[in-house]
């Protein structure tokens, strides 16, 4: 496992979540262990000013007038043209403090950035719907057998080059 | 997060994951991260700071081109005042019960979707 640099002090989320856990007699959640699996890795020659990129975030974001999450195992996705109001995006989560999101947005999902490299020609293109979903859902299995087929089948319909993914 | 990222790279889809939790993802390995040291809620940058935010997701998606290595985490962004980081450590349950049915950040929010959906955004699909 990359272990972060030691000036860091990152706080170690698996190892808090444990101790809370065990303070309150809960059973222990155990994050996927995929660090000595090595990912997939695409390896592109495609310049980024040239390259399709979407969005893609948890963190409960959604779009007024759109159906909200549940805060429990909520396998469904939304899918936010990139071209909306900034100040029409919302969220819910059961897990994270929202005040910061519920401020600006773009903590959680970097929409006005993407939209200025967009712009800037930095990227080539922004793909047209940004896709969101809850997080927080338990089962492994759960996720694989429902959201992820469902997202990687949308991002592939985009012609996506490039998936910024951003968790909270 | 990780899990999805594997996936979408599996199915010939660069990707990069922004994250402010690094043993998470340490464990979970996504092809790239670009790790930010922030409170969870915070993962793409501070709030009212769009050239912070800008730049961190500038240098994630240079990433790209940049790592060579599958699992490579990189820190993009810092600079976040250290005090947060106590209570991060806190041993604190911090969730809210979870609700079965949809939840919405404003009553507004639950009467425009309920207008547009029907019955569905207050039970859930």
């Amino acid at each position: 496992m990359q272990s972060p640099p030691s000036d860091l002090d990152a706080v170690d989320y698996i190892q808090v979540t444990a101790d809370t856990y065990a303070s309150l007699g809960y059973d222990s959640y155990r994050w996927a262990d995929n660090s000595v699996e090595p990912p997939a890795f695409v390896t592109t020659t495609k310049p980024l000013a040239q390259s399709r990129v979407a969005l893609i975030a948890s963190g409960g974001v959604y779009r007024a007038g759109d159906v909200g999450f549940t805060h429990k195992d909520d396998t469904s996705f939304r899918e936010i043209p990139t071209d909306v109001p900034t100040d029409e995006l919302r969220v819910t989560h059961f897990a994270y403090d929202q005040a910061n999101a519920r401020d600006d947005i773009n903590v959680v999902f970097p929409i006005d950035a993407l939209r200025a490299l967009d712009t800037a020609g930095e990227i080539g293109e922004l793909a047209e719907v940004a896709l969101t979903f809850m997080g927080g859902i338990y089962s492994q299995r759960r996720l694989n057998e429902t959201l992820v087929p469902g997202l990687v089948q949308r991002v592939r319909e985009m012609d996506t080059d490039i998936a910024l993914l951003v968790p909270v | 997060m990780g899990l999805i990222a594997r996936a979408l790279e599996e199915a010939g889809v660069a990707t990069v994951s922004l994250t402010s939790a690094w043993s998470i993802t340490a464990s979970v390995n996504p092809p790239r991260a670009a790790f930010t040291d922030f409170p969870l809620g915070n993962t793409a940058g501070p709030p009212h700071e769009p050239d912070a935010q800008l730049e961190i997701t500038r240098k994630a998606l240079g990433m790209i081109a940049l790592a060579t290595e599958p699992g490579t985490i990189t820190q993009v962004g810092g600079g976040w005042p250290t005090e947060w980081k106590a209570e991060a450590r806190e041993l604190r349950d911090h969730r809210t019960t979870r609700e079965p049915t949809p939840q919405y950040e404003r009553e507004s929010d639950r009467e425009a979707a309920l207008a547009k959906h029907g019955d569905t955004a207050l039970n859930g699909a």
